[in-house]
């Protein structure tokens, strides 16, 4: 199981201090944060994508092309890149050039995004979120697995001839997660393609993520890729730890209070109740998060959001370093004892050569129909 | 078959004349469905005990454990009576608040009584220019009367036109829109999905 952190990439004002760090200041942060991450044992980071402020990260692949110069084992990720007003082509390029700077330490999660605007701003229409999310991901799962492409959609302009460089990285794409909080569509399309499910449900009830995740199980299975337990399932958390958990409330509450997403409106206690939201001592996480596996089954991935609502970079190390030393290597373990056998890992570049040089036709390759053959390197 | 009338009353004070009014309405509507020999049950929502749960809801964007069951008690209505206290010429800001919450498609067909109370008899068109066509938006079908209770209805003689004849017609014309349906049964979201295969066509 992968056990790591996801950011928002939020500049906010720090409600204890009245200070607001500099965009500059928190991508280099970002970047500390990433390093860290790997220091203290964790597998993976990711970051999300916005283009709007606050938010500093419009460019993924940048930061994590920097991260991944500066780090030896960290998964690399996204939480998420935009299907919808991406140009599938210029993801499709974007990764893979990745991949092969990471040595195909990286995968990605696709999102369809929650700011408005962002449609209009580059060219498309809010209504057609779920088209967008269907076709675009179609034509880029083409741009990887196809060398040479022809290919004709409702939304971009047609391609003939067209092959995506660099091609994927030993000739296998990176890995990719479908996250949705609300739309059994993507589920759908997940489960579809084989790709992972990843429901960040740091917002939302426990009881919305268990039906969501069960559909997607349950479609996966319907889809052929093997038995619904076996489908690969991501979920966020957001935690805040000291190692006395009055101490943790006491600390957090103002950031909590403040918060962009939440704040100003339910207690901290009510909304830990209400969400993952677990704010106390480490072994209160560990016994919180061993729960998410009570309503999701035998999951892959667990990525903690830690560095939100203006809490300060120190304070984000010191949350990694309780990660890292006291709360992962349990979680690792106690997970480790309870799945049964047969529930696969979280595919990595490795594990998915692997598959492939075995013969073991992968799941994603199941649907693209003629074109299955792929450049070796 | 038992038919659920879910009812809204959205006044503040306790007593409040809102829920008065909101009680003669339901009341009314089960006499008016035994007539045509139907089962009801009646489930009043005193939106003022879920004031903080809206408000949390409308940051959080999701309704915690004490609002969620009131909403798919409401989703799941064969009718629903909707009173609100008239406040600044419209339905008050906390009745505004719930029907922002609900799923767009929560009231959709579902027979629908509106009825006000207010300090003056003046603000009894605020039905007609504010509660109506937000049920309209709401694609509910709302009954042709709409009740209206002013301070001095509550102290004027049951003369035809006087409030008790209006709850009575109001209701009579839920009960009959409610009988002329089917009993009400709950998608399943999930159930509705289609198959990617379709997706993937557009």
């Amino acid at each position: 199981m992968q056990f790591g952190v996801f950011t928002v990439s939020d500049v906010t004002t720090d409600p204890t201090t009245g200070r607001t760090p500099t965009e500059a200041q928190r991508i280099k942060d970002a970047v500390a944060i990433a390093r860290k991450a790997e220091e203290v044992g964790l597998d993976v980071f990711a970051i999300g994508e916005h283009h709007n402020p606050p938010f500093f990260s419009s460019s993924p692949t940048t930061t994590l092309g920097y991260i991944a110069g500066v780090t030896e084992t960290l998964q690399l990720s996204t939480s998420t890149t935009l299907i919808t007003t991406n140009d599938p082509v210029k993801i499709a390029e974007d990764f893979a050039m990745l991949q092969h700077l990471a040595d195909g330490r990286v995968d990605l999660m696709l999102g369809r995004g929650n700011t408005g605007p962002v449609y209009p701003w580059f060219g498309q229409d809010l209504r057609n979120g779920i088209p967008l999310a269907i076709e675009n991901y179609a034509l880029l799962r083409k741009l990887w697995d196809t060398e040479v492409v022809d290919w004709e959609g409702r939304f971009r302009t047609p391609l003939q001839g067209f092959t995506s460089t660099p091609r994927p990285l030993d000739g296998v794409a990176p890995f990719v997660w479908h996250g949705s909080i609300r739309s059994p569509e993507i589920a759908e399309q997940a489960a579809y393609y084989g790709d992972g499910f990843f429901h960040n449900h740091i917002f939302w009830p426990a009881t919305h993520t268990k039906r969501m995740v069960e559909f997607y199980r349950k479609r996966w299975e319907h889809h052929g890729h093997g038995p619904a337990e076996r489908a690969i399932v991501g979920l966020g958390g957001q935690v805040f730890m000291r190692p006395n958990s009055q101490d943790a409330v006491r600390e957090f509450r103002p950031y909590f209070d403040n918060a962009p997403v939440y704040g100003h409106g339910p207690s901290l206690e009510d909304f830990s109740r209400e969400t993952p939201l677990t704010v106390g001592s480490p072994q209160q996480v560990i016994e919180r998060t061993l729960g998410f596996r009570e309503y999701v089954g035998d999951y892959q991935r667990q990525l903690f959001l830690i560095d939100h609502a203006g809490l300060p970079l120190k304070t984000v190390l010191e949350q990694l370093d309780i990660l890292g030393e006291e709360v992962v290597p349990v979680l690792r373990k106690e997970f480790a004892a309870l799945r049964p056998a047969g529930v696969p890992d979280a595919p990595t570049h490795a594990s998915r050569v692997a598959a492939r040089s075995t013969g073991q036709q992968h799941t994603d390759q199941q649907h693209t129909g003629e074109h299955t053959e792929r450049e070796v390197a | 078959m038992t038919r659920r009338i879910v009812v809204l009353s959205a006044g503040v004070s306790t007593p409040s004349s809102t829920r008065l009014l909101a009680d003669r309405l339901a009341a009314a509507t089960g006499d008016a469905l035994v007539r045509r020999g139907e089962q009801s049950e009646v489930e009043v929502l005193e939106l003022r005990d879920h004031a903080r749960d809206l408000a949390d809801h409308l940051v959080t964007g999701f309704p915690n454990e004490a609002l969620r069951p009131v909403l798919e008690s409401v989703a799941g209505a064969d009718a629903v009576i909707a009173v609100t206290p008239i406040f600044s010429a419209s339905y008050s800001g906390l009745f505004k608040t719930f029907v922002d919450v609900l799923d767009r498609d929560a009231l959709t067909g579902v027979p629908v009584l509106v009825a006000a109370t207010g300090g003056t008899g003046r603000h009894s068109l605020a039905l007609e220019h504010a509660m109506r066509p937000l049920f309209a938006y709401l694609r509910a079908a709302v009954v042709p009367t709409a009740v209206f209770a002013a301070p001095e209805d509550w102290g004027a003689s049951e003369a035809a036109g006087s409030l008790q004849s209006r709850v009575e017609r109001a209701a009579d014309e839920l009960a009959g829109a409610v009988a002329a349906r089917p009993l009400r049964v709950r998608a399943d979201e999930f159930a509705d999905v289609p198959d990617f295969t379709a997706l993937l066509k557009g």
